[in-house]
């Protein structure tokens, strides 16, 4: 029994993200190209923000189209609200990891149990990391000194909409139930990143 | 035929081209602690024979157990074991880790070995989560401030899901008559190892004695 191409497809992708990853570089991306790539550029390499974003968009796509429609709806509006905050305050970054750790954690662990909460529950999630993680994007490109960052949030904004139209779609026309079972099992190791995570952080304050 | 071959070639070479061309800059005596990042934290799990033996016991027994067990335990352990490593990284303390990890490779090597099917998925949830908060409490206690907590924690994640897939995979062959008493074999083998490292954690004298004599043989410095 083969697993169908998309599903290679994106087991591939996977990987190479995953041997790919390099240090995080969060908010001093600058490619050369114009403040729209470098704020995907950003995106892309903060794993921090990334990981949330998967996460998010595996479990609005267990829980059906409507939670993918609403998720992408949402999530990239209110991270550019958030950020648009962010940018005009100062924020903790202890404050962020913690609260990116516990996102991991929180998310991972409604992926690993597959929880069948309501289309309005995960629209309320995907308003919660949006706002948070956009606030904290915000800080860090004020403390970075970006300039545009109007448009480097539009970067961002692409990027998470295709992010979360990708991958949630991608989990919503799994035609096999092991399959969902693959990605119960991909969200346990979120919650696992997560959890070491905010060890991590209580420990080092990193 | 042909056609075919060359297209299953031509994508692991292009992952591996896309791998090669994403690689960072060598960073050359950059990490100096255990937590250099991501490839730190990939390594630590392969860092001792007794936690390998144990993820690779896991995913035997999985395997042998069949579905849905292959799936749960490998997701029971890395959850569990990252609850032992939250304890582990801000200083909680779990009474006798080293027994606890010796054990687990005893206990789960004879279960392999055994190939024991409990009624109840509950019983091999349990004893497989247990010994996950040993390891994990091991694993979080030796780890030292570094570049970046998260990445490490990436690798280290993926890593322990790895092993447990090699586990998995190995234990695939128990499906032919002869595999099986080959995955019971090894069952036994991890067993075996798991009563050395026990007796090596009940005595650890003996052990230190010897590392001290081993350096006390070497060469001094400048000599």
């Amino acid at each position: 029994m083969r697993a169908p191409r998309q599903c290679r497809k994106g087991a591939r992708l996977f990987l190479v993200f995953a041997l790919g990853a390099t240090t995080t570089e969060a908010h001093l991306v600058t490619t050369g190209l114009g403040p729209v790539y470098d704020g995907i550029g950003h995106f892309l390499l903060s794993l921090d923000d990334v990981l949330p974003v998967v996460g998010l968009a595996l479990f609005a796509g267990l829980r059906g189209p409507k939670a993918g429609r609403l998720t992408l709806l949402f999530l990239p509006l209110i991270w550019i609200a958030g950020a648009i905050a962010g940018l005009a305050n100062h924020g903790q970054p202890i404050l962020g990891q913690i609260f990116t750790a516990c996102s991991f954690l929180v998310l991972g662990i409604l992926i690993a149990a597959d929880w069948e909460l309501p289309t309005v529950v995960v629209a309320a999630l995907a308003v919660l990391v949006g706002g948070v993680h956009g606030f904290f994007n915000g800080v860090a490109m004020r403390g970075a000194g970006l300039r545009p960052a109007l448009l480097q949030l539009t970067g961002i904004a692409v990027m998470l909409f295709i992010l979360v139209a990708v991958i949630s779609g991608f989990v919503v026309s799994l035609p096999r139930a092991w399959m969902r079972i693959v990605i119960r099992v991909v969200g346990s190791w979120i919650a696992a990143i997560g959890l070491l995570s905010l060890g991590w952080s209580l420990r080092f304050g990193q | 035929m042909r056609h075919l071959k060359s297209r299953s070639w031509s994508a692991p070479a292009a992952i591996a081209a896309l791998w090669l061309a994403s690689s960072p800059l060598a960073w050359a005596h950059i990490e100096s602690g255990e937590a250099g990042g991501f490839a730190s934290g990939f390594r630590h799990p392969w860092s001792g024979i007794d936690h390998i033996a144990a993820m690779i016991a896991v995913g035997l027994w999985g395997a042998q157990l069949g579905v849905p067990a292959v799936w749960l335990l490998p997701v029971t352990f890395p959850l569990v074991m990252a609850i032992g490593g939250f304890l582990g990284l801000v200083g909680i303390p779990l009474p006798g880790v080293e027994i606890g990890v010796g054990l687990s490779a005893l206990l789960l090597g004879a279960m392999v070995a055994g190939e024991v099917k409990p009624r109840k998925l509950i019983w091999p949830a349990m004893l497989v989560g247990v010994f996950g908060l040993y390891h994990g409490h091991a694993h979080g206690t030796e780890l030292a401030p570094g570049e970046n907590g998260l990445l490490y924690s990436v690798g280290f994640v993926i890593a322990t899901g790895l092993l447990h897939g090699c586990g998995i995979g190995i234990g695939l062959i128990g499906r032919w008559p002869t595999g099986q008493k080959i995955v019971r074999v090894a069952g036994a083998t991890i067993a075996m190892a798991g009563a050395w490292f026990l007796w090596a954690a009940a005595n650890p004298k003996p052990i230190e004695s010897h590392v001290s004599a081993a350096k006390a043989d070497a060469p001094a410095p400048g000599r």
